[in-house]
C-alpha cells in the first residue's frame, strides 16, 4: 500500500516539474507547478511530515502560486524566442541536467549512511505533528524563527519598492 | 519505501528543475524551475528527517518555504517593474549589467 502511495505520489511530482518546463503557455506552467506541489505535499505525508505537508498546500500551492496566477495573467503570454544565445544549448542543457542527476544519485547512494537503505527507525507518536514542530521553533530553533520573520518583512518592502510607480512615470502617465 | 527512493527522486527533481532554468528563456518560467529545485531539496530534508527519526529536518524544510517565499516576491516584483518599463522580457536580452 505504502509502494503505491509512493509511487502514485512520485508519477504526480515528476510529471508536474516535466510538464513546468515543457509547456509553452507560463499560465499552464503555473498550474503544472501547483500538481507537482500537491503529489509532493502527499510525499511528506508518507514521510510523517504532517505540518510540513499541510503548510505545502495551503502556502504554496495556495498563497503562492495566486500570485504567479496573477503575474501571468498581468504579463500576458511572452514569447519565447527560437533562436539560441549559445549554439546547442537546447541539446547540451538536458545532456547537463542527466548529467546532474547521475552524479546527485552516486553522492546520495554512495555514502556511508546505515539508514538510508532501511524505512528509519521507529518513530515516536506525534513526530512532525503541530505542537511538537510549535516547541521546536519557540525552543530550540527560536533565532531562525525571528530571522524568518524579519526576511519576510524585508522581501514585503521590497516588493513594494520594486514594483511601485516611480514619481516621474506617475506623472507621466496620469 | 526505503530513504533512499526518496533521495533519488528529489535528486531527478532537482535535475529537472536545473535543465528549466537552462532551456527556458522568460524570467517567470525561471522563477518556476527554481521553486522546483528548492522543492527538491525540501524533500531530501525531510526524507533525512524520517531517516534520522528527528523533526530538525523538517524545521529547515520550513525555513527554506520562508526562504522560497521572499524570493517569489522579490522576483514578480522585478518582472512587473521590468514589463512596466516595457523591457523586453527574455533573459538573454537582460545583459547590460554584464561587464
Amino acid at each position: 500500500m505504502e509502494e503505491v502511495a509512493f509511487f502514485a505520489g512520485a508519477i504526480g511530482a515528476l510529471g508536474g516539474a516535466i510538464a513546468v518546463i515543457l509547456l509553452r503557455n507560463p499560465f499552464y506552467s503555473v498550474l503544472a507547478l501547483v500538481v507537482h506541489l500537491v503529489a509532493l505535499a502527499g510525499l511528506f505525508l508518507l514521510l510523517h511530515a504532517e505540518f510540513v505537508a499541510a503548510a505545502q498546500v495551503v502556502v504554496y500551492a495556495g498563497a503562492v502560486m495566486v500570485l504567479y496566477v496573477f503575474v501571468a495573467a498581468y504579463i500576458g503570454g511572452i514569447e519565447e524566442p527560437l533562436w539560441e544565445p549559445i549554439p546547442g544549448q537546447r541539446l547540451l542543457a538536458p545532456l547537463l541536467a542527466g548529467a546532474l542527476f547521475v552524479e546527485l544519485s552516486i553522492a546520495v547512494l554512495g555514502t556511508a549512511l546505515t539508514t538510508i537503505d532501511s524505512e528509519g527507525p521507529t518513530i515516536p507518536l506525534g513526530f512532525g505533528s503541530p505542537s511538537e514542530i510549535g516547541t521546536l521553533f519557540l525552543e530550540r530553533f527560536l533565532i531562525a524563527f525571528e530571522v524568518a520573520s524579519l526576511l519576510l518583512l524585508v522581501a514585503a518592502i521590497g516588493a513594494i519598492v520594486l514594483a511601485g510607480k516611480r514619481k516621474q512615470e506617475a506623472e507621466a502617465q496620469p | 519505501m526505503a530513504i533512499e527512493w526518496y533521495l533519488v527522486l528529489s535528486a531527478l527533481l532537482f535535475a529537472v528543475g536545473a535543465g528549466g532554468v537552462l532551456i527556458r528563456r522568460s524570467p517567470l518560467v525561471i522563477l518556476l524551475c527554481l521553486e522546483l529545485m528548492l522543492n527538491a531539496g525540501n524533500l531530501a530534508l525531510i526524507a533525512f528527517s524520517r531517516a534520522n527519526g528527528d523533526a530538525d529536518g523538517q524545521i529547515f524544510a520550513l525555513v527554506v518555504m520562508v526562504v522560497a517565499a521572499c524570493e517569489v516576491v522579490v522576483g514578480l516584483g522585478l518582472i512587473v517593474a521590468m514589463f512596466r518599463r516595457r523591457l523586453s522580457l527574455n533573459v538573454d536580452e537582460m545583459r547590460s549589467l554584464r561587464g
